[in-house]
């Protein structure tokens, strides 16, 4: 069953064509990789989704299950961000963009004023549902930082962690929205062999405990071979193949985005 | 009945520093409301003010990271409609001699809480309608349209003379004397945005500040959320202005330049964008300050015929501390912290250890 997919996505700016022809099909349950060489409209392909850019054509659909276990097929092209997250995709970022100046656990919190219901006068007045939902959100909230190893780091500033760890935290502010689909922009960016294999591990785990449907964009070779269900392939905005790791590893026109042009080269 | 028992237990077992020194100011305010003069009534009930005021600018500007300067706009509101419900009706005909009040308004007198809270809605409708174009926009074109509209306001209320008796101004508005309504408006207000910050709004807010992209992302819906600050800041600014009015008696355009806006923008700054306990300190800095430099304009300074010391000179020294704080000291007083037990504590601690390192060091260098 199909989460995530686009249709003929096309995204322009001006005259650029970051995107062209973007065409996906996510499965439920599965771990999807989005490869391809510097430029190839990557980020741009998530910020269609994520709905930071309204495609200028193309259909983005997106089929979230509810409570009941119904599934409904949304159109989220054109939709708000926060519409988007609200429906169940999450997303981290490939620049890390963390709430700097406020401490790990805020970081965390923040991602859970979607799902809060009482009213700013509520909050205002501190009656019993606001202090419900706080110490509910609270309790999630440490439960995730936890999960990903940062709870004794909950009181310190986001910016003051080191590299790894804001990428850690990054997705824990992630899974606090309770997402369906997540994406992660370049998630073992700048990390070293061993933090890569630990990554790959806590990702592969993470897709079970929460029944999530990953989609990631990755440059690490090994690790999207090792845990990808399923890889895109873009270059020059275009998906130009996708299928299983091995069919990627022989694709010819895959060899030869990599390894066939001279000044795109990746690696 | 026993579990809200219960828990208040444990938040006094938890607060009892903080319940503590809530009341040791309740009564302080007490003590000073029978002791105190005139002059210095006037005074602390001004800052009181100021801080209802520039706390409610510093939500939207500090916390929420959207650059407001529609304050005096919004104080205008909010003192006018005070003015205009509050004034004896049987006066109103002395007031209004040039041209007499609109009839529907001419026999409506109200209570003043009534009024005051009147002026809060008036001016959160108004800011409603400035926040719904501007709003959805990034960038300063939330200053540019507060700055203009503060000014329109100003020039509107000058030319409606039926309502608000133009460049006149509205004199004889029932005035309040006792601190308790200054202080006890501006200790709910300081609660009510307190308890905001520390709950899920107040994250929210903060989000915005820090990076709209990515709060937009973890599901904060950028408008709904500024608009909210706005809202609460603009209905928090119009019940300043309705105390402003009432404890001058006296209310006209002229006392809403926009340079009142920067008497706010100066306390914010200085006392750190985002903290609401560096608001409240430097609101009586600055109001009190204001005062103690008075001595500034008058030609005869330090016995001395000085040709500087002139009507102004007082304002060069804020706005010269306005521009130290800029170059040197950007956080202001607080920066984002505020002023707990917990940060008092680190504060002491690091101080002593400060200390007494120095004094182990000299000891060391003496023997």
């Amino acid at each position: 069953m199909s989460v995530l997919k686009t249709e003929n996505v096309i995204m322009q700016f001006g005259g650029v064509v970051a995107v062209n022809d973007l065409n996906l099909d996510i499965q439920k349950g599965e771990l999807a990789a989005l490869i391809g060489p510097n430029g190839a409209g990557k980020t741009t392909a998530f910020n269609v989704i994520t709905g930071v850019y309204t495609p200028t054509s193309g259909t983005v659909h997106f089929s979230p299950t509810d409570k009941s276990g119904s599934v409904k097929e949304v159109d989220i092209s054109g939709k708000r961000p926060d519409k988007i997250t609200a429906l169940g995709i999450a997303r981290t970022f490939q620049n890390i963009r963390l709430f700097s100046d406020l401490s790990v656990l805020e970081n965390v919190m923040i991602a859970t004023h979607l799902n809060i219901d009482y009213s700013f006068l509520s909050a205002m007045l501190r009656m019993p549902k606001a202090r419900k939902g706080e110490r509910l959100a609270k309790e999630k909230c440490e439960f995730l930082l936890e999960r990903m190893g940062l709870i004794d780091l909950k009181a310190e500033k986001a910016s003051s962690l080191p590299y790894g760890q804001q990428r850690h935290l990054e997705i824990a502010r992630a899974l606090a929205t309770d997402p369906q689909l997540l994406l992660l922009d370049e998630p073992a960016a700048g990390m070293n062999p061993q933090e890569t294999d630990e990554l790959t591990d806590l990702i592969f785990k993470l897709k079970t405990d929460f029944d999530l449907t990953i989609f990631m964009i990755e440059h690490h070779m090994d690790l999207v071979m090792e845990i990808s269900d399923h890889i895109y392939v873009l270059d020059f905005g275009c998906t130009i193949a996708h299928g299983t790791p091995d069919e990627i590893q022989n694709d010819q026109k895959v060899i030869e985005a990599y390894l066939g042009v001279d000044d795109d080269v990746e690696n | 009945m026993k579990n809200t028992q219960n828990s208040l237990g444990t938040y006094l077992k938890t607060h009892w520093k903080t319940v503590v020194f809530l009341i040791v100011v309740l009564i302080g305010i007490g003590i000073a409301d029978q002791m105190v003069n005139s002059f210095v009534r006037r005074l602390l009930n001004l800052s009181a003010i100021y801080t209802i005021v520039a706390l409610s600018m510093n939500l939207i500007n500090g916390f929420t990271g959207q650059f407001s300067l529609g304050q005096a706009g919004f104080m205008a509101i909010g003192a006018y409609t005070v003015a205009i419900f509050t004034v004896p009706v049987g006066l109103r005909a002395t007031i209004f001699y040039m041209a007499p009040m609109a009839p529907f308004l001419a026999n409506i007198q109200l209570p003043f809480v009534v009024a005051l809270l009147l002026g809060g809605v008036l001016t959160t409708i108004v800011a409603f309608l400035i926040g719904a174009p501007c709003l959805r926009l990034r960038g300063d074109y939330l200053a540019i349209a507060t700055l203009g509209f503060s000014e329109i306001i100003r020039i509107v209320f000058t030319n409606t003379q039926t309502i608000t008796n133009g460049a006149l101004g509205i004199k004889s508005i029932p005035t309040i004397s006792s601190l308790w309504w200054t202080f006890g408006t501006a200790i709910i207000i300081i609660i009510a945005c307190f308890l905001l910050i520390s709950s899920s709004y107040g994250r929210a807010f903060k989000s915005i500040r820090e990076d709209e992209i990515a709060a937009e992302a973890m599901g904060v819906g950028l408008f709904k959320t500024k608009m909210t600050s706005f809202l609460i800041s603009a209905f928090f600014t119009g019940i300043g202005g309705g105390l402003y009015a009432a404890l001058l008696g006296t209310v006209d355009p002229k006392q809403f330049y926009f340079t009142l806006t920067y008497n706010f923008v100066l306390i914010i700054v200085l006392g750190g964008m985002g903290s609401i306990s560096g608001t409240i300190i430097s609101s009586f800095i600055v109001t009190l300050g204001q005062e103690a430099l008075r001595f500034l304009d008058e030609p005869m300074a330090f016995g001395l015929d000085l040709p500087i010391f002139k009507p102004g000179l007082r304002m060069v020294v804020f706005s010269f501390l306005l521009m130290v704080v800029v170059l040197f000291y950007r956080k202001g007083l607080m920066g984002t912290n505020e002023l707990t037990w917990d940060f008092i504590g680190q504060k002491y601690q690091s101080i002593k250890a400060r200390f007494t390192k120095k004094a182990a060091s000299t000891q060391g260098g003496d023997k």
